[in-house]
């Protein structure tokens, strides 16, 4: 069976190229810093899952003690010129396009055929990760296409996705970062303290304003925790169920699909969201690593209040 | 009596990201504060922490598509997607993004949520076909209105994928709405749950597609850009 396991060992042997690489690049004047960072994102690869708890935690801290000192430089290794780009893009024509679509396709297509067809009783892939490991397949394959249509020199596919890589930077492990920091949050009973907080301040007999402290809680909760899974469970057991089910009779299946969306809402405006939200500022070189959710605000606000009335209307005008 | 003490982590996240403290300081800061305050000792939480970050290692694992993709823009990726907006004739930056945002909804919608994404597409695809569109109607753009124009793409590839996710059944927040509800007693069924994610989907078309439609017409109002 393939597992999640295979794909850490290729993530790890690529992390480790570039670690490589970067040690050996003189053009960075922070190449040790690189070399470090993506070898410990490397090592935690290859090993994390036999090392013990502690010592991830010491990896952490040396991951954040690099990154939070500026030690992390931008690389610039050898490409082609913008004329030369012009030139190839000429040459190749459309057909460009298709390596960056065998990915997308693989992934779509494998899970697809994975969960509906007598290909899912193989057990190939491990349980639920199938489109991960599928994710995996296709850049695999996307690869060899490439190598072998546009034979670049050996080194040039690592030496392209260190440059985007180091372009980056620490934004790279700023979302699993986070997920550790809702582990500890949630290790902290943060969760049930703002639910008890939110269950506290809802009036008597108003239908309309428990709706709008619902949806409130569901996007505020999710600006902090940077992700609506982690509201969800807390403000659905403080107020949703409680409140708007039980004691004002509203639609169930309304207010938890319709809640889990204006947490959504929340996610659009919020850094914590970091792979949505900060990733794709650096992805795209942005000055503002703020400027996507400057361009997301104007949507969500106008979709949040769309979203109470949803409630509000559907979940019990209609429904009562 | 409630110990509220655990919040301050949260007040050290906001106040870290206001002041544009390193994000991955902050996060750490926040993480060890919430955890001492919240009564574990400090071997606890640095074990919580490497825990949490060990166990979710599958989300920096996409990191590996990056060589796909940075070869493909070393032959040319980026230009061939500004050339082929620039054979379509009325191509304008606001109609691509409303037909992206579309596209980007209806796929999430079946299922394939796989099929956009920041790496994959909004970055090779994505925004340079946006900015060549916009340049083709406005002229050369203003540093400022090339970056909002980059920013905006990103910004419809994930309203396009929040909006459309839960209107399939089989997806994780349908799931964990669902587990909600039910270990409380009220049993739903996934498609029960997904229809109610259309009339938000339907608002956040027009919204965010009107959105787009305007900032089109306000790049070419506001002069900052030479014209044609």
């Amino acid at each position: 069976m393939i597992t999640l396991d295979y794909l850490y060992i290729l993530a790890g042997i690529v992390f480790a190229i570039w670690a490589l690489l970067s040690a050996l690049d003189t053009g960075n004047g922070k190449r040790f810093g690189n070399a470090a960072f993506w070898g410990l994102l490397a090592a935690s690869f290859f090993f994390g899952g036999q090392l013990s708890d502690f010592a991830n935690g010491v990896l952490v801290l040396a991951l954040v003690g690099i990154a939070g000192t500026g030690r992390l430089g931008r690389s610039d290794p050898p490409t082609t010129s913008l004329s030369d780009r012009l030139a190839l893009s000429e040459k190749f024509g459309n057909k460009l396009f298709l390596p960056a679509l065998v990915i997308p396709i693989t992934a779509v297509v494998g899970t697809v055929a994975y969960n509906y067809t007598p290909f899912g009783e193989t057990g190939l892939f491990e349980e639920r990760r199938e489109t991960l490991i599928l994710f995996g397949i296709g850049v695999m394959l996307a690869l060899g296409v490439c190598m072998v249509w546009l034979k670049p020199p050996m080194l040039a596919p690592v030496e392209e996705g260190r440059r985007l890589m180091d372009s980056i930077g620490w934004a790279a492990v700023l979302p699993q970062m986070l997920a550790a920091l809702g582990g500890v949050f949630a290790l902290a009973g943060v969760g049930s303290i703002i639910g008890e907080i939110a269950g506290g301040i809802i009036p008597e007999n108003n239908v309309f304003i428990a709706v709008l402290i619902f949806c409130l809680g569901m996007a505020l909760f999710t600006i902090i925790m940077g992700n609506a899974f982690a509201a969800f469970p807390v403000m659905a057991a403080a107020i949703g169920i409680p409140v708007l089910v039980e004691d004002f009779g509203g639609n169930p299946a309304v207010i938890g699909a319709v809640g889990m969306l204006a947490g959504f809402c929340g996610t659009l405006c919020t850094p914590m969201a970091a792979n949505f939200n900060i990733v794709p500022a650096a992805l795209l070189e942005l000055k503002d690593q703020y400027g996507v959710i400057r361009q997301q605000v104007g949507t969500a606000i106008p979709l949040w209040i769309c979203n109470v009335v949803i409630i509000y209307v559907a979940g019990f005008l209609i429904w009562n | 009596m409630t110990n509220y003490w655990p919040l301050a982590g949260i007040a050290i996240v906001v106040a870290g990201f206001a002041f544009r403290f390193n994000p991955l300081l902050v996060v750490v800061v926040a993480a060890i504060a919430t955890g001492l305050l919240g009564g574990l000792d400090f071997v606890a939480v640095i074990e919580a922490l490497g825990k949490a970050f060990n166990d979710n290692r599958y989300i920096s694992v996409t990191w590996i598509i990056l060589p796909v993709i940075g070869l493909l823009e070393r032959y040319g990726l980026q230009q061939r997607a500004r050339a082929l907006i620039e054979t379509i004739r009325g191509a304008t930056m606001g109609k691509l993004l409303v037909i992206y945002l579309l596209f980007r909804q209806l796929t999430a919608a079946l299922g394939m949520k796989d099929i956009g994404g920041h790496p994959q597409t909004v970055r090779p695809l994505v925004a340079p076909m946006a900015e060549a569109a916009a340049t083709m109607t406005h002229g050369e753009l203003a540093e400022e209105d090339a970056e909002k124009v980059k920013a905006m793409s990103a910004a419809t590839d994930n309203i396009g994928l929040f909006f459309g996710e839960d209107i399939f059944f089989a997806i994780a927040s349908i799931l964990l709405i669902q587990g909600v509800f039910e270990s409380s007693g009220y049993p739903l069924t996934p498609l029960q749950l997904s229809v109610w994610a259309i009339p938000t989907a339907i608002c956040a078309f027009f919204i965010h597609g009107g959105r787009l439609l305007a900032f089109d017409r306000r790049l070419g109002r506001n002069g900052r850009s030479a014209g044609k």
